[in-house]
């Protein structure tokens, strides 16, 4: 952190108003220079105002401090700046002309891995560090595999402390041909490595004056430049109907609509469609995006479709194209990891919330528990604990229209909820754990669970 | 659209990709539907600032062309803009909500509460609210809270439970995954909603921008007859200032937010349109609550202790 007084270009309104937004989370140990890396982010996007940063001063300073510590700007908690510690998922913004940035500030400590999860869950991107010093190491494979379970379309690794091999060629090369091997062979689609040094600034906003030997993007380019959309054309679309709008006026007195926000895919006026659980079909006779007619809208639109037929549609059901509708069943088998304190146990009666239905479900059986340091299993654990993650088969009281995880992360996931206290248990994913082409071989348990 | 425009498109935008306000803009609709879909009693906190009146605009679309399934609450702090008063009453007569009050002035003149020394009736408000809440029986309050505002909200969930004493336990925060909100709450208990949490300061007024929203006149640089204190400028009136060696002088200023008169500072700003806002906003070194709230600068962990005893 040096100036916050270098004069900053302003944006047209128009710029600021049609830039793209990027939702990523980070993912490190503790000493992998993750607080330095998001505050360079922060601050050379001018996202650390001056009174942020005095107010960080005068907090060093009370403690004794020669330097600002980056981590009070992102440590928010009482508990935390007492014990220096993060102990929960933080969200940060800042923004370039091109786009703006949700950042999932997620905590290092294997304990935490629930809040890597979390972040992870609403990311499309994860950005991985790595200490150059150290390379590939168990915590940076955990974070992979985590990254490859959630299904997060991009994956950085950020090969950091450069400047601390030499800037080396060869340390990076090596490190970054065993990473992405590792993550190919778990399915995660696109690995781009960068080497930095969050410290001295290299190649996180500016590009390195000493790593010429390296011509990819910044760490802030490639996230300036990730596409952010995919070719829906291909995708299942799914709405999950929120609420009923019936205003019942003079002025609209036979108005019914469905509102939700769009899941995956398009839908289009016209479009012939099946209401899950129920199988009754029809055609979307209009489409309100928010007050205003349209032709056609697609996810993460929050819309209102309209329906030739009246036939009875309520919050919790699931409108699909008809030609493309999701298998229903009772039995949902899934890759959860446990995120509440209690365990979670065989003979659990829990709720499951798929979309916008809650349903009551038990806990059938745990048919295994993974290592994320090797993947390897662990067959019948008998229950979960938090920050586990396993297979799970679930029971539920009515038909669930639910896809697999990997076809469609939003229409693919659900929680699990504690009917007694409300307390959200477990986060779940429909069908095989891994995107890998053919499961990841096992020596450890040869009896084909296919993580 | 201009050939600059086209150049910053391109490269960062599909075909099927969304503006960052319309992304913004999705997210919190849906977190209104799921509200109205799983609660029996909402209510929108409502104090006639930008973030309440972006809240209530977006409600309004929510379920266009129904009306707002919820009603209205403003904390009254007996200290307020006249003209924010206004622009809530006119507000609530325009589209036919149901405005409930809870005063901070009744709870004085009972002798329930007591004015502090320092004048600022900010910190007296959470009482109020949480009794009102208790009484009128809400199971979900929307509040305008931004996680880009300090740096506790950074932390807060976009459904944020609490307790029958309205009280916030960041270490018992649920894990809020994918879009899947968990409002299940014990009687007594309510959850806190807020869904602009993803929103910054700049999003607010580009948003506003882009739908023309009307804003109470404060927002905007006019000439204001104000004092200083502890750095700030602060409006003369009944509730305590100017004090002794304090004197008014007449500038051009404008609010950034809209809160108590005793604890919200003006900033000087020849600002007297949006597009000058927001071009004033895009390159100002200070944040929103550095730059003119008195409240989050007592302590480093102000707004944290609050938010635990309840206060939005």
């Amino acid at each position: 952190m040096t100036s916050t007084t270098e004069p900053v270009e302003p944006l047209s309104v128009w710029q600021l108003s049609e830039t793209t937004l990027l939702r990523f989370a980070t993912a490190g140990s503790v000493d992998d220079g993750k607080s330095t890396l998001v505050g360079r982010l922060l601050h050379d996007s001018k996202s650390v105002l001056t009174d942020q940063l005095e107010a960080v001063e005068r907090a060093s300073a009370s403690r004794g401090q020669d330097v600002p510590d980056l981590a009070l700007l992102t440590d928010g908690l009482r508990a935390e700046r007492e014990q220096g510690i993060t102990i929960d998922v933080a969200y940060r913004y800042f923004a370039t002309p091109r786009r703006r940035f949700i950042l999932a500030d997620t905590p290092g400590h294997v304990q935490y891995t629930r809040n890597m999860v979390t972040g992870a869950s609403t990311a499309e991107l994860t950005v991985i560090l790595v200490d150059a010093r150290n390379g590939v190491v168990e915590q940076t494979r955990r974070h992979a595999a985590i990254a490859a379970l959630l299904r997060v379309p991009h994956v950085v690794l950020a090969v950091n402390k450069m400047d601390l091999v030499d800037y080396q060629e060869s340390v990076f090369a090596a490190i970054a041909e065993e990473f992405t091997a590792y993550a190919t062979e778990l399915g995660v689609p696109e690995v781009t490595a960068i080497p930095i040094s969050a410290l001295e600034g290299d190649n996180v906003v500016e590009a390195s004056a000493v790593m010429d030997w390296y011509g990819g993007p910044t760490v802030l380019e490639h996230l300036e430049t990730v596409p952010v959309s995919h070719d829906l054309a291909h995708c299942h679309a799914r709405l999950p109907v929120q609420y009923v709008i019936r205003p019942q006026t003079a002025e609209h007195p036979d108005y019914r609509g469905y509102a939700g926000q769009i899941a995956a895919g398009t839908f289009r006026v016209g479009d012939e469609v099946t209401v899950l659980p129920s199988g009754r079909t029809s055609k979307v006779s209009a489409i309100d995006v928010l007050g205003e007619p349209v032709d056609a809208a697609w996810t993460p639109q929050s819309v209102t479709l309209l329906l030739e037929d009246d036939i009875d549609v309520s919050r919790g059901d699931l409108i699909v194209p008809s030609e493309d509708a999701p298998a229903t069943s009772q039995d949902v088998e899934a890759t959860v990891c446990h995120v509440a304190d209690a365990p979670l146990t065989v003979g659990h009666r829990v709720l499951l919330k798929h979309g916008t239905r809650t349903v009551k479900a038990i806990v059938k059986d745990i048919p295994a528990r993974l290592t994320l340091d090797d993947l390897s299993l662990h067959p019948h654990p008998g229950q979960l604990v938090a920050n586990d993650i396993g297979r799970v088969k679930v029971r539920t009281a009515e038909p669930l229209p639910a896809d697999s995880y990997a076809d469609s992360r939003r229409t693919g996931s659900f929680i699990l909820i504690d009917p007694s206290d409300g307390t959200t248990l477990t986060a779940g994913m429909v069908g095989e754990s891994f995107a890998a082409p053919e499961p990841v071989k096992d020596a450890a348990d040869a009896d084909g669970w296919d993580f | 659209m201009t050939t600059t425009a086209e150049a910053a498109r391109e490269g960062t935008a599909g075909p099927y990709a969304l503006s960052h306000l319309d992304a913004l803009e999705s997210e919190a609709v849906h977190i209104f539907r799921e509200v109205a879909g799983e609660f029996e009693r909402p209510v929108i906190l409502f104090s006639g600032g930008k973030d309440s009146i972006l809240m209530l605009h977006l409600a309004l679309k929510a379920f266009a062309p129904a009306a707002v399934p919820f009603s209205l609450l403003h904390v009254d702090t007996g200290h307020n803009f006249p003209e924010v008063l206004d622009y809530r009453d006119r507000t609530v007569e325009r589209h036919g909500l149901r405005l409930h009050v809870a005063s901070v002035q009744d709870y004085i003149d009972r002798g329930v509460l007591k004015e502090r020394p320092d004048g600022t009736r900010n910190p007296l408000q959470t009482l109020p609210l949480t009794e009102k809440i208790q009484a009128e029986k809400f199971d979900a309050v929307f509040g305008g809270g931004r996680r880009d505002e300090e740096k506790a909200r950074a932390k807060e969930r976009v459904f944020s439970l609490r307790d029958e004493f309205s009280q916030w336990d960041p270490r018992r925060q649920r894990p809020e995954l994918w879009n899947l909100y968990n409002g299940r709450h014990a009687p007594g208990e309510h959850v806190r909603v807020f869904p602009l949490s993803n929103w910054t300061e700049l999003d607010v007024w580009q948003y506003i921008a882009r739908e023309g929203i009307e804003l109470p006149q404060i927002y905007y640089a006019h000439e204001r007859e104000v004092f200083a204190r502890s750095g700030m400028w602060l409006t003369a009136g009944e509730w305590g200032g100017p004090k002794d060696g304090e004197t008014i002088e007449k500038r051009r200023v404008r609010y950034r937010t809209v809160g108590d008169m005793s604890c919200t500072g003006a900033v000087d700003s020849d600002a007297d349109s949006i597009e000058k806002v927001i071009a004033e906003i895009a390159v100002t070194r200070l944040t929103e609550r550095g730059a003119t709230r008195a409240d989050d600068k007592m302590s480093e962990a102000a707004m944290e202790d609050r938010k635990r005893e309840g206060y939005f």
